[in-house]
């Protein structure tokens, strides 16, 4: 190999690039984790006002998002199989599927959030500023949360379409698909911020 | 670096998987209407705690992968566990 | 090294890749070139901060308006704060020494990720620019580092850019951190395990997680401040609900263990340069690899001490108290296992061993008043005074400045293939550390007798220890002044030289190439023996 110039050959370690994505989520983890610690605080010191917003909430919505977010996790994780099978054809499938399900869980999340700033509950809202210190809060909490959490699936969003186009050039394929191996991790841990989420705003009793 | 071999996990088995989670989703739906008290929210975190194991089990390979995701995460979460215990030092005697 | 030789032993100061000139530098991802883009940008920041600092020390010189007002000052502080922290010790020595060096002490022919290593430069020049647009538009942010709510966003002043570029300057800490959490699992020699790793490496390996596992706190935190300033959310404002307090235990969830992002690969480096300057084998190997994870660990529960008169409840006083306490172990611990390791020894006194045996004895100082800092009674006198900043500086400065000294002369020839000048460099030490000492040690004194800190002005009683401090400040700018020249011309003009280990070490650098080669090694090394094997 020519020494004199930039090396040519590319180190591949796809056990070290999974592991580069564990530690990434582990960071995602603690941010969040930090989100939820914020959560436990004010809600133990407004537990009334929690309750109330809580129940503001529509259970049906979030209920179903919770359902597609699951059954879009399972999904993606079968297109996994799919690649290690060599069937490129379901993988491709699988990941349709998972990448549509994601757009309709935010179709969900912007006409619950629309119904809510239409009737001024939103950060600086002149309805939510009229309610007490607690309900700000909750919906703060609410909006920053669930906003950044869908930050999240808009980001995976395109790397499922970056992963579904290099499937489909056979650059991700049955004996290098670490790609779309880390981009599935990175979809669970929405689905895992979202396990907690569903609960703590929506099923407050 | 050699290519370990992998586990491959068939689409029963995350049928089954999804099953599970969605029957613990509606557990937690119907759970909420009960009169639990203090204890639904302590029941609603322990649905979620469960949801969220089989999650990083079985989705994310947590039983296929080398033991030190395991390691990795179980550390994690204790971290985390642990800074929100000392925060309540602050706020549970304020 | 020399341009004679075969095209096979180029050095990595020379070799021609895809780009020339300085693209081929800022383009680069050999992990080298990425230490020194690094060694070069925080050269240019740190020399603008001093500056900033030094001026301060300037107006402080007398009471009243000197050289400028309350409004000048407070800007000062805060960007002299940001750029110091955020720029130069959080990425500090693993961004230069841990990039050039960790790869190379491990047997590696380059980190993980090297496009990722090289994007983390950029983010982190990126995050760097933005932080300095703050003062182009609207004025200087007047916060302070640590943009305490709720006045980090009420301030007129313009503190999103600073806000937003610390949070940018976060990426680029995660980013390198999880670079070598992989490169130290996945890449070490074969023969090395985990306990025949040097303690640099080590030390790298415990930051790497402190850095993956607290920077994404500060992230947030930050994040949530802009949201406040420009949405309102209320989740910091009191007037809405929010607890400021919280605020600031968050703020400090991030920037305790910060704190040992700072400390520990100083540590690391003393413990690779005393061994080697004292011709013997490490005292307490495992003590120190041990002691510096309990550190990175312990250093997560500590946070509440930096909030003692905020208003938190008095059961988290004591826990926060007793586990500040817990913390100086582990560091003391080292500090008995460096001592040791230069007992018996065959001192080889040079530049390095100066500044590592002077960091030891500042490093204590350090240490020392922190424990007067963290007891609950002493803690209230001395609470934000100049008491505090002596102690910080001692701790970030001469903890980490001191190291990062250090490392650059004991790395250099490695690093340059070029010999300092030895005579400017003591000399240069010996003001430093004089001046160092004149600037920091009467603002203990200061700090005890009631001198807050954050001021422009002060009363008259404190004019004494001022003027001393301030003239201190002067001889500690003119040692750094005549460090940095002679570093920057020897690195151009010094004397050349190829030798493979100039100082007789034991670790795995000390065996490649002087300067290393592209890829550092023509064969992977196979490790048998543990490192420090002095025989």
């Amino acid at each position: 190999m020519e020494k004199n110039s930039e090396p040519t050959h590319v180190h591949r370690d796809d056990e070290g690039d999974k592991m580069g994505m564990w530690l990434f989520i582990f960071t995602e983890l603690l941010l969040f984790g930090m989100l939820f610690l914020m959560y436990a605080v004010y809600r133990y010191r407004n537990p009334e006002a929690f309750y109330l917003g809580g129940k503001e909430l529509d259970v049906f919505i979030g209920t179903l998002n919770t359902v597609i977010l699951l059954i879009s996790s399972a999904t993606v994780a079968m297109s996994i199989s799919a690649i290690q099978k060599g069937r490129k054809k379901q993988a491709l499938l699988f990941l349709g599927t998972t990448l549509t399900l994601a757009l309709v869980f935010l179709v969900n999340k912007y006409l619950e959030w629309g119904a809510k700033i239409e009737y001024g509950f939103y950060p600086g809202g002149e309805a939510l500023l009229e309610l007490g210190h607690g309900t700000i809060l909750f919906f703060g909490l609410y909006y920053v949360m669930s906003g950044i959490h869908a930050l999240h699936i808009i980001i995976g969003m395109a790397l499922f379409i970056y992963v579904f186009q290099q499937i489909r050039k056979e650059k991700v394929h049955q004996t290098d698909y670490v790609w779309l191996e880390n981009t599935g991790l990175y979809w669970h841990l929405v689905d895992l911020i979202w396990i907690f989420l569903f609960p703590l705003f929506y099923l407050i009793h | 670096m050699s290519q370990e071999k992998h586990h491959i996990m068939s689409y029963t088995t995350h049928l089954i998987v999804l099953g599970v989670l969605l029957i613990l989703t509606a557990v937690s739906v119907a759970v909420t209407s009960l009169e639990l008290g203090a204890l639904s929210t302590l029941v609603a975190m322990l649905i979620a705690g469960v949801k969220a194991a089989i999650v990083l089990v079985w989705f994310m390979h947590l039983k296929f992968d080398n033991k030190l995701y395991t390691i990795f995460t179980v550390f994690v979460l204790v971290l985390f566990l642990l800074v929100l215990y000392v925060t309540f030092f602050d706020y549970s005697y304020r | 090294m020399s341009e004679t030789t075969s095209s096979k032993h180029v050095s990595f100061l020379q070799y021609k890749g895809k780009y020339k000139g300085i693209l081929g530098w800022i383009l680069s991802t050999d992990h080298k070139r990425v230490g020194l883009l690094y060694l070069y940008t925080m050269l240019v920041f740190f020399s603008l901060a001093a500056i900033l600092g030094l001026l301060m020390k300037l107006q402080l010189i007398a009471p009243g308006y000197t050289i400028m007002g309350p409004q000048t000052y407070n800007a000062m502080f805060t960007v002299h704060g940001i750029i110091m922290i955020f720029i130069i010790v959080v990425p500090g020595l693993p961004a230069v020494f841990g990039n050039f060096f960790l790869p190379i002490m491990i047997g590696a022919k380059d980190v993980a990720f090297p496009r990722l290593n090289l994007a983390s430069w950029w983010i982190y020049v990126i995050g760097i620019l933005v932080v300095l647009t703050s003062q182009f538009v609207g004025g200087w942010p007047d916060t302070g580092w640590t943009f305490y709510a709720p006045y980090s966003f009420q301030t007129p002043a313009n503190v999103l850019p600073a806000l937003f570029g610390a949070f940018i300057l976060g990426f680029s800490s995660i980013l390198t951190g999880i670079n070598f959490v992989v490169t130290v699992h996945r890449m070490r020699a074969p023969g090395m395990s985990w306990f025949k790793m040097p303690l640099f490496p080590w030390t790298l390996y415990a930051t790497a997680w402190v850095q993956i596992l607290a920077t994404p706190v500060i992230g947030i935190t930050l994040l949530l401040t802009v949201m406040e300033r420009v949405l309102g959310v209320g989740v910091f404002d009191p007037a809405l609900g929010g607890d400021p307090i919280l605020y600031q235990h968050l703020f400090w969830i991030y920037s305790h263990p910060a704190v040992y992002i700072m400390i520990l690969p100083g540590m690391g480096a003393i413990s690779e340069i005393l061994p080697v300057f004292s011709q013997k084998r490490i005292y307490g190997y495992k003590a120190i690899v041990l002691s510096s994870l309990a550190i990175a660990f312990v250093g997560y529960f500590v946070w509440g001490h930096h909030m003692f008169t905020s208003g938190m409840s008095g059961r988290a006083l004591y826990a926060f108290s007793f586990l500040t306490f817990i913390v100086a172990i582990p560091s003391a611990i080292k500090v008995f296992n460096w001592v040791s390791t230069m007992y018996k020894g065959s001192l080889n006194l040079q530049t390095p061993f100066y500044w590592a045996t002077s960091f030891i004895f500042v490093f204590m100082i350090g240490g020392l008043t922190g424990l007067v800092l963290g007891s609950l009674a002493t803690n209230v006198h001395v609470h934000d005074t100049h008491f505090v900043v002596a102690h910080f500086h001692f701790i970030v400065f001469g903890g980490t400045g001191f190291s990062f000294m250090a490392a650059l002369h004991y790395w250099f020839p490695k690093m340059f293939g070029r010999m300092y000048d030895a005579n400017w460099a003591n000399t240069g030490w010996a003001v430093f550390f004089s001046g160092f000492l004149t600037l920091y040690l009467p603002m203990f004194y200061l700090g005890i007798q009631g001198m807050p800190r954050r001021y422009y002005d002060y009363l008259p009683e404190f004019h004494g220890g001022n003027i001393i401090s301030s003239l201190g400040a002067i001889l500690m700018i003119a040692g750094a002044m005549i460090i940095i020249v002679n570093l920057v011309r020897s690195s151009r003009h010094g004397q050349k030289t190829s030798d493979k280990n100039p100082w007789g070490g034991r670790t795995l650098e000390w065996e490649t190439d002087t300067p290393p080669t592209l890829e550092n090694w023509d064969e992977i090394p196979n490790v048998t023996e543990e490192p420090y094997e002095y025989k």
